[in-house]
């Protein structure tokens, strides 16, 4: 494009010629303001058919706009909820959420650009400056206000008489009891609910995948088994707070190599079960390390010995895991020989 | 009629239609006096002022997506036994809020997409009030008049947070479940009214039948409600302030300089509004987020390996990981430090960065407006401080995700936790240490460049075989803008004793307030900007340094 193409007063010098900017910087103050920079133009100001071609661009990216719209709904009415596609890099994901976000991406998107675009090339860029005016009131504005209020507050009579003042105080401060006093059933008081389990003497340890009550041969060495007590169904309505405190595990370890003299009188030939609930804010245990026998919790890594009393080796967790006490029945079966000593699950207050 | 002229008849002819709307309102509403002010409102412009209305419009779309989802979403905790169309947990048990969750994702068609498009949202918001929250912080914008708008964004991002969690714990899937009991074990941490406070927020024992009801109520109507009224607040602030705006030529302490808000920002900013929902919607439509039919339905006895909460939660979890589990059994009671502890922290961490504004103010005393934007260089404490904040906070990340890096990065879990342990402490301290150094140094060259411009990269020998670099003497606007901050005094306290040898009482606040300004303001905390007389000096020997 050549420039003698261009009208003469659409040229920068003919544009400024009439605008004056501040730009004199003061010769005693190197550091001085120099005041606002001169506008620059783009070339959209000078070349109207570059303002053109702004205008096609953004008419082009509303329309792509409105055709994203037509894709949206056609997509939504033709492509089957459980149809997949192929995206690289992604892999196989839903053709419908993928088609319908991409249209609807692209529809919003041309609107946004087209909207910037439009700002930055065709409406004016020139700098404007505004005053600013102090946040605070004027000194007789405030007086004013403070007036206004002696005033008011005279009239009320609210400091003379302070029966009024006083008991009105009394009333507000407690009406809000009764908001405090309503939350009250929001639950059941804790009693001891967090001491018991639903362990008890001659319950069978029921296995939570088989739900088989289980003999000491089912438990191998090495490997982690996780029990239930019996007549606890997953279709109990309480079936999760029964499980948040009952969920039991079962390891095999050499008698010899079991360090804790209590942990050896309360397992069954080697078999040990504790509390699968961790000791720090209740997350089911559930890795295990059969070198070591250590279990860990996967989700703050407190990791308890086994071995040793479940006692904490590393992590967070504050005191050991509650050990059940278990031995077998008549028929062989695997039955726990009392409740959990001692609360299972996160520390409280009441926990002693 | 018929005796009036043509001009009159023009005149009397109704307005266009729009104005006589406008007259409508205006009559009623007072439009006009309303718009006089607004309408053609200069805002500056910095792409850093975008942040901010990144939060503003995710926040817009969580509320219009998440209007969406709740005609779907069954707030209910009773068992149920899933009929729908994701085949792998036909016939397993779960919640009527997992089972509907599953609906929205497999059954509503664009469920899913309206559902990642929520989530995402969520998260850009919290992400983007938090680098927001450090522009403002970086740039001194928090100072007088803007302390209070400084607290409307801080306690967005708290509630935010807050939000965030509740709604990702309405799914009632395996995760969140994770992290409702990890919050109920917090909870029974409290000393004395632990207990009580767990069964009155479960309706009992956990997890009852009643916390995904509640939540929803708080996570929908509750914290949503409190945050649009802040958020109200928030921009009407941001209106009558008038936005800061970074030093310049021709920007000054009075003044604002930039481009109207109609139509300049009207286009600019309305059409950001789409850019940022385009964007969410393409993420939504080729990322995955918070897959609950791969997690599956909250079952009290299991869990997953790898559990993370939402980004923004993270550092919380990283307070509880790295805790050393301290337990003390008194009197038939247990105080739960290694819980309790980091319970404590949690907001503590917060509103260390909440108070600066305040300490900042208190230490410099300073009552004047503040509209020019500092550059972080030029006000080396507070930079150090706050980047000493941020590398706390992310030594919690890291600490929240150990196991991730663990396994990752093939590192040792027990390692990257003693890492928290003492990073906690000392990583701040260091990192204090060298971002104050680092703006000393950029305050020197700044300072170098006013003083002897620019390297020019051109290599002059001179007659005598001398080679020496050409600096080119900047510009009346680059020396105004390099010298246009502000240098606070440090605070004397004065001598304590008078001329008559009486000893002036001088309080422990006040030494500390001197104390503090020594060490924000002192010779070692910046370097004094360059004078006129050095200038002219340096400049008036021709170029010779």
């Amino acid at each position: 494009m050549s420039s003698q193409e261009i009208p003469e007063e659409n040229l920068p010098s003919a544009q400024d010629a009439d605008q004056p900017h501040g730009s004199v910087a003061v010769k005693d103050d190197p550091f001085a303001d120099p005041g606002l920079p001169p506008h620059e133009h783009r070339v959209q100001d000078i070349d109207e058919r570059a303002a053109k071609r702004s205008e096609r661009v953004i008419a082009f990216l509303f329309t792509l706009s409105m055709l994203a719209t037509v894709a949206f709904i056609a997509s939504f009415v033709t492509i089957k909820a459980d149809q997949s596609v192929y995206i690289w890099p992604i892999g196989h994901i839903s053709a419908l959420n993928f088609a319908l976000g991409m249209t609807l991406g692209v529809a919003l998107f041309c609107i946004g650009a087209g909207a910037v675009h439009w700002a930055r090339t065709l409406m004016s860029d020139v700098e404007v400056a505004d005053d600013r005016h102090a946040i605070s009131a004027e000194p007789e504005v405030k007086a004013k206000v403070l007036a206004d209020f002696k005033q008011g507050a005279k009239e009320s009579q609210f400091g003379r008489r302070k029966l009024i003042r006083n008991t009105l105080f009394g009333a507000v401060a407690m009406v809000p009891l009764s908001g405090i006093v309503l939350l009250r059933d929001l639950g059941p008081l804790p009693e001891d609910k967090l001491r018991h389990t639903a362990w008890k003497k001659g319950k069978l340890l029921v296995n939570m995948n088989t739900n088989e009550p289980l003999r000491p041969s089912d438990i191998v060495v090495g490997s982690l088994t996780f029990a239930k007590p019996e007549g606890v169904e997953e279709t109990d309505e309480d079936f999760q707070q029964v499980m948040g405190k009952a969920a039991l595990m079962l390891v095999r370890i050499q008698p010899e190599n079991i360090k804790d003299k209590q942990e050896l009188e309360w397992a069954h030939e080697g078999v040990v079960a504790y509390s699968k609930v961790c000791t720090h804010v209740g997350c089911p245990i559930s890795l295990y390390e059969q070198q070591t026998h250590h279990v860990l919790c996967p989700c703050h890594q407190s990791t308890f010995d086994l071995s040793d009393g479940a006692r904490v080796i590393f992590g967070p967790a504050g005191h050991a895991l509650p050990q059940l006490r278990i031995g077998v029945n008549g028929e062989g079966y695997l039955q726990a020989l009392g409740d959990f000593a001692e609360p299972v699950g996160p520390a409280f207050w009441e926990r002693g | 009629m018929s005796t009036t002229t043509t001009n009159d008849a023009s005149s009397r002819e109704k307005a266009p239609a729009g104005e006589r709307v406008a007259d409508w309102a205006d009559g009623r509403l007072g439009i006009y006096s309303l718009a006089k002010a607004n309408m053609r409102k200069i805002f500056p412009d910095h792409w850093s002022f975008m942040l901010g209305e990144i939060c503003l419009y995710s926040f817009i779309i969580i509320i219009l997506t998440g209007v969406y989802l709740t005609l779907f979403f069954h707030p209910s905790m009773n068992e149920v036994e899933y009929h729908g169309s994701y085949v792998p947990l036909q016939g397993q048990l779960m919640s009527e809020a997992f089972n509907s969750t599953m609906h929205i994702s497999f059954d509503v068609r664009g469920g899913l997409l309206i559902r990642q498009i929520h989530h995402w949202a969520a998260l850009i918001f919290l992400a983007g009030m938090f680098v927001h929250m450090m522009r403002v912080f970086f740039t001194g914008a928090f100072r007088k008049p803007r302390e209070v708008n400084w607290l409307f964004g801080f306690l967005l991002f708290v509630l935010g947070m807050f939000t965030g969690f509740t709604g990702y714990s309405l799914p009632d899937d395996l995760l969140s479940g994770t992290g409702v009991r990890f919050m109920e074990g917090a909870v029974l941490s409290v000393p004395i009214v632990g207990t009580y406070l767990s069964f009155f927020l479960f309706g009992g024992e956990f997890p009852g039948g009643d916390f995904v009801a509640r939540f929803y109520s708080v996570h929908i109507l509750l914290l949503p409600g409190i945050m649009l009224g802040l958020v109200v607040g928030h921009l009407i602030l941001v209106f009558y302030h008038k936005h800061t705006q970074f030093a310049g030529p021709g920007k000054t302490n009075n003044n604002v300089v930039g481009m109207p808000l109609l139509p300049v920002y009207m286009a600019k900013a309305g059409g950001f509004f789409f850019l940022v929902f385009g964007v969410i919607a393409a993420v939504a439509a080729i990322a995955s987020i918070n897959p609950i039919w791969a997690i599956g339905p909250y079952r009290i006895d299991q869990v997953s390996t790898g559990a993370q909460p939402d980004w923004y939660m993270g550092f919380s979890e990283g307070l509880i990981r790295f805790m050393p589990g301290w337990e003390i059994n008194l009197w038939g009671h247990t105080l739960v430090l290694g819980v309790f502890i980091p319970l404590i922290i949690f907001p503590l961490v917060l509103v260390a960065i909440a108070v600066y504004p305040f300490i900042e103010s208190w230490v410099t005393g300073d009552k004047r407006e503040h509209h020019i934007l500092d550059r972080p260089r030029n006000v080396p404490t507070r930079t150090a401080f706050g980047a000493a904040w941020i590398s706390w906070y992310f030594v919690l990340l890291v600490g929240g995700g150990n196991d991730l890096w663990a396994t990752h990065f093939h590192l040792s879990i027990n390692a990257i936790t003693w890492f928290v342990r003492i990073g906690f402490f000392i990583v701040p301290v260091l990192v204090f240490v060298a971002t104050k150094r680092i703006c000393l140094g950029l305050q020197r060259r700044d300072k170098d460049k006013v003083l002897h411009g620019r390297e020019s990269g051109l290599i002059k020998r001179l007659p005598h075989g001398e080679f020496i670099e050409v600096h080119e003497p900047l510009g009346s606007d680059a020396l105004h803008t390099l010298t246009a901050h502000e240098q606070y005094a440090p605070l004397e306290i004065g001598p304590t004793v008078d001329e008559n040898g009486v000893e002036r009482k001088v309080s422990g606040t006040e030494k500390l307030r001197a104390k503090l300004s020594e060490g924000m303001y002192g010779e070692e905390s910046q370097i004094p900007k360059p004078t006129v007389e050095e200038y002219k000096e340096i400049t008036s020997g021709h170029g010779h340094h």
